[in-house]
Order: structure tokens, then C-alpha cells, then sequence
């Protein structure tokens, strides 16, 4: 960083009157880049270093080792079913409150913002409870030889839980801002409940909702606490691609463990290039119902 | 029910509000309940000499302690970073932006193994501070580090929009009254900004305590010293108490309910200050 220019974007030019001096702007900057350099892109540096350390073809190893294979494959399996569940949930959640105004709706919202207050750990614990051999249906399930804790379904139900959350949440406010006037004048045209959504809504919405299932898919192959908590760790069969990377780290095989995070590291640095091309799309169906209206 | 909903011609109201309501029941409603009946299985003294034994409260001390520290760091470098991202211009800025959200996307395994590299003895940044005698991984200063890093993006990304609201105007009228740059911060925009800054730092906050991922590696997880609660919890799940293990849990999400509500009351202050503003 030998030269650093600074220009201002606001709409009124800033003169000297609402500016900083040239040398406050300048510390500022380094402080805030030494932070974020410390903290944020120096540990995401290390990831792809220590992966790569011991060379190309140890890191192929480890990536395409059968148990790898396996926690990938679990990761996305989970995954697969978590998002779409989430994504139904999501656009019946935002159409009911978006859409109509009805008593009660703000303790609907904030119910459905809970899991994000709730730790994983703890979101992993209630399902034991519920399933688990102690748990409240764990004597049904084992007379019925159904197994739910320290197997796959346990697995997809605590990344369900987790992911609840990130499209509704995306949906309600982009949905509220569009209002209600197209999908009132498709009906009074004639069209009925689907055909509103599928040509009136849905393409409104499309930018949103993408942005959402970005934001759940990411998450939901992250997940570790939660997941960790009903796995059990049985390699090769109930281990996740997170779960994967601390056993590795466990038994010392740093360059297998990181080898593995890399793989979700880039995962993350994807999710963010889609969320930064998605945010400005998102802002534009936004403003753009905000103008007309 | 006429009172309940307002008249709308558009359809599946029932349909949806109906699925989203079975949907929150079964899979976060129910199994949440499933904690609480559980732990008032238990007598009141049963449930305090539960969640109070000493070692449960040094996890609280430990996890409220770092959380709170974490959150304090976050709320100055947050708001630095913000204001940097919004005020001025360098090289990479775009960039720098959309990597503020790398915590919120990276898993927390990997944040936890990778801090735990960097901060060891032997780590790039670790090894620079072991002849100082400042050693981070495996003791709380590595809870404080992990915890600082998952909450980095939430006062910078609550800050950040009310910081680009703010009119030039309103900074020029108060320099043209005498105000200097340090008065104009201070007067004017510090609180303009200050809901938002709050709401940041519990967002961080709450987030932070019950984090779990980026916290066990590199905690080194001594009992009384370096062991969070929702470590503790697994522990006494893994030697099959389940009481004590709910009973902690009811503990911590009590407190994490709490937390909602205020971040829900400052949210509604930051909107309503914006809206005046």
C-alpha cells in the first residue's frame, strides 16, 4: 500500500469544513486495515497456506480420502434437504406477513428470528431431548428400530433449525416494500392464488430469495456445534464436512485438516462474491418498487 | 376471528400462516419447550445448586466476561471500520467490504482452527507475541480473540447505513457555528449513530455467547479456566447428564431471550431516531 488516494462520494462535496485532515484520514485508514488485517484476512490467508503447505499432492489426499468423500457427500445430502424445507417455509412466512395485516404479527417475526439467538449447542441438546434414548419419543423410536440421534436425521434436523431463519427474513422486508397493488390487480384480473405468485410475485421477489438461499446454503454446510452435538462422529457415516476438519485437527493432521477447511473456506469466499453481486440487485428491486409506488 | 385479520382479497392467507406456524412449532417451538419441561422436572433448589456449582460459574465468568470484552472491540474497531468504508476512499476498498462478512460465512471450524494457528506459540502472530510473554491460544485471551473475530461484521454492518444517511449539510451548519471536526463528531454525529452502535454491540454480544465452533479449539478448555458454557453443556451431555446439562441450557437461553427483547427495543430506537433525523 504505497499510495493511498481519497476522494469522497457524497452527493454534497465534502470541502474542508466536513473533512478530516489529511493525516487523521490517513491513521484511521491504517488502523482500520491493521484490525481487519490482524482479525479477518490474515487468519483466511492461513487456511489456503497451511492446505498447501506440505504440497499439491497431499492436499488431493486428503480432499479425495473415502472419509472426506463421505463427510462431503453427508454435508451435502444435509444441505439438500435443509434449504428447500427452509425455502418453503420462508415464502409461506413472508406471503402471510407481508401480505396481510393480522394481530400478532410482530411476535411472529421475532419467533421466527429465534434460532439465531439460540447457541448451537443448545439447538443441538433440544433435539436430543425430543429424540434422543432419554428424550421424550426416544422408547417409541427404538422399539420401531428408528434411529434419529448419532445418525443422518438428526444430523438434517439440527441444520434445519439452524437455517430457519436467513429466507424468511430476506423475504419479509423486500415483500413489505413491494406492497401489495400488483397481486391485487392480478386477482381482480382474474388469476388465482398460484398464478399471482408464480407471475407477480416471484419475479419481484427472485433477487431476494436468491440471496437468502446463499446466505441458508452457506450456513447450513458450516453448521458445527449444533450437528456436533446429535453426530455421534462416526467417520465416514455421520461426519459432516466441519466435523470432519476437527477430528483431523484432533489426531494432529493439520495439513488433512486444513486441507479439508480450505474447501469450505472457498465455499465462503463464493458465498460472498454471490452476496456482494446479489446486494446491489436486491437494493434495485427494492428502490425500484419504493420509486413506482 | 373478525377482529383477528384485516379484509384482503388476495388468497392463501390460511394456507400460509398455517404452514409457517406447524412448521415453527415442530421444528424449533416444540423441541425448545422440550428444555424448559424438562429442567421443571427438577426442585427450584435442585435447578440453582444445578447451574451454580462453581465450576458453571466460572464458564458464566468466563463466557460473559470475553463475550462483553469481544463486544466492546468490536463496537470501536466496528465503528472505525465503518467509518473508513463510508468516508473515505483507498485501493481495495470493495474488496475490504465484502470480506467484512467473512465471519458470518466462513464455518466456525475453520475460523476456530485457523485463529489457533495464527495465535500459537509457534504461529505467525503468536511467536511474535510469545517474547513478550502475551500468550493468546489456549488461555481466555484465545475465547477473546475468537469471539472478537465472529462478531466482527455486526457493529460495522448496523453502523454502516446510518453513517451513509447522515447530510453533509448538517456537519457544515455545525462548522460553520465554530464547531470543530472532533466537536461535530462528537455533538452531531456520535449521537445520530448511537442506537445503531448499541444494537451492534449486543447483536455481538449475544452472538458471542453462545458461540462454540471458533471458541473450542483454541481455548485450550481448562475447567475453571478457560471452559465456556456451551462447553460445559456438551461435556455433561457426553457423561450422560442430561438434567445438568438442560438445566445450564435453560440458563443461557433465558438470558439469550432477554437479550432479543433489548435488541429488539434498540432496533425500534434506532429506526425511530433515523426517522426523525
Amino acid at each position: 500500500m504505497t499510495t493511498i488516494t481519497i476522494t469522497y462520494p457524497s452527493k454534497v462535496p465534502r470541502t474542508a469544513l466536513t473533512q478530516e485532515p489529511v493525516w487523521v484520514r490517513w491513521a484511521l485508514i491504517t488502523i482500520a486495515l491493521t484490525f481487519l488485517t490482524l482479525f479477518l484476512f490474515v487468519p483466511l490467508l492461513l487456511v489456503f497456506y497451511e492446505a498447501l503447505k506440505k504440497g499439491v499432492e497431499v492436499y488431493f489426499a486428503a480432499i479425495t480420502d473415502p472419509d472426506a468423500l463421505a463427510a462431503i457427500k453427508l454435508t451435502l445430502i444435509a444441505t439438500a434437504i435443509a434449504v428447500p424445507l427452509n425455502l418453503v417455509f420462508g415464502i409461506a412466512a413472508a406471503w402471510a406477513i407481508a401480505k396481510f395485516e393480522f394481530r400478532g404479527k410482530n411476535i411472529l417475526i421475532t419467533l421466527i428470528d429465534l434460532p439465531f439467538s439460540v447457541s448451537p449447542v443448545i439447538a443441538g441438546l433440544i433435539y436430543v431431548l425430543v429424540f434422543g434414548l432419554q428424550g421424550w419419543l426416544g422408547p417409541w423410536l427404538a422399539e420401531h428400530d428408528l434411529k434419529i440421534i448419532f445418525a443422518v436425521p438428526g444430523i438434517v434436523l439440527a441444520t434445519i433449525f439452524v437455517t430457519v431463519p436467513f429466507i424468511a427474513r430476506e423475504l419479509i422486508p423486500l415483500m413489505q416494500a413491494q406492497g401489495t397493488e400488483e397481486e391485487e390487480a392480478a386477482v381482480a384480473l382474474g388469476a388465482n392464488g398460484w398464478q399471482t405468485f408464480w407471475r407477480i410475485t416471484l419475479p419481484n421477489i427472485k433477487w431476494g430469495l436468491l440471496y437468502g438461499i446463499i446466505l441458508c446454503n452457506a450456513r447450513a454446510m458450516g453448521e458445527f456445534g449444533a450437528v456436533s452435538v446429535v453426530s455421534g462422529h462416526i467417520r465416514g457415516s455421520t461426519n459432516t464436512l466441519p466435523l470432519h476438519v476437527e477430528i483431523l485437527y484432533n489426531e494432529y493432521n493439520y495439513a488433512a485438516a486444513f486441507a479439508v477447511a480450505s474447501l469450505l473456506a472457498l465455499l465462503a469466499l463464493i458465498t460472498l462474491v454471490f452476496k456482494t453481486f446479489l446486494e446491489a440487485k436486491v437494493a434495485h428491486q427494492k428502490g425500484e418498487f419504493i420509486h413506482e409506488h | 376471528m373478525s377482529t383477528f385479520k384485516r379484509h384482503s382479497v388476495l388468497p392463501g392467507f390460511n394456507l400460509a400462516l398455517g404452514f409457517t406456524l406447524l412448521y415453527l412449532s415442530l421444528v424449533v417451538l416444540i423441541p425448545l419447550s422440550a428444555a424448559f419441561i424438562r429442567t421443571a422436572e427438577l426442585t427450584w433448589p435442585e435447578f440453582w445448586a444445578t447451574v451454580t456449582t462453581p465450576r458453571v460459574l466460572a464458564s458464566y465468568r468466563l463466557t460473559f466476561g470475553a463475550s462483553f470484552a469481544a463486544a466492546l472491540t468490536n463496537a470501536v474497531f466496528g465503528l472505525l471500520v465503518a467509518w473508513v468504508l463510508v468516508r473515505y476512499h483507498f485501493p481495495g476498498k470493495r474488496v475490504v467490504d465484502a470480506l467484512i462478512d467473512l465471519p458470518f460465512a466462513l464455518p466456525t471450524a475453520v475460523a476456530g482452527i485457523a485463529l489457533t494457528a495464527l495465535y500459537a506459540g509457534n504461529g505467525w502472530i503468536g511467536q511474535l507475541l510469545e517474547p513478550l510473554g502475551i500468550k493468546i491460544a489456549f488461555t481466555p485471551l484465545g475465547v477473546y480473540v475468537a469471539l472478537t473475530f465472529i462478531g466482527l461484521p455486526f457493529v460495522v454492518r448496523t453502523v454502516q447505513p446510518v453513517l451513509e444517511d447522515i447530510e453533509t449539510e448538517l456537519e457544515e451548519a455545525a462548522a460553520m457555528l465554530g464547531a470543530n471536526r472532533l466537536q461535530t463528531f462528537l455533538r452531531i454525529i456520535f449521537p445520530t449513530i448511537f442506537p445503531a452502535l448499541m444494537t451492534g454491540f449486543a447483536l455481538a454480544f449475544a452472538r458471542a455467547i453462545g458461540e462454540y465452533g471458533s471458541v473450542i479449539f483454541i481455548a485450550g478448555n481448562m475447567p475453571m479456566i478457560s471452559e465456556i458454557t456451551p462447553l460445559l453443556i456438551i461435556t455433561k451431555l457426553e457423561q450422560y447428564d442430561y438434567t445438568g446439562a438442560t438445566a445450564i441450557a435453560v440458563v443461557m437461553l433465558v438470558i439469550s431471550f432477554i437479550l432479543l427483547l433489548i435488541i429488539n427495543l434498540l432496533q425500534w430506537w434506532s429506526r425511530r431516531r433515523n426517522a426523525l433525523a
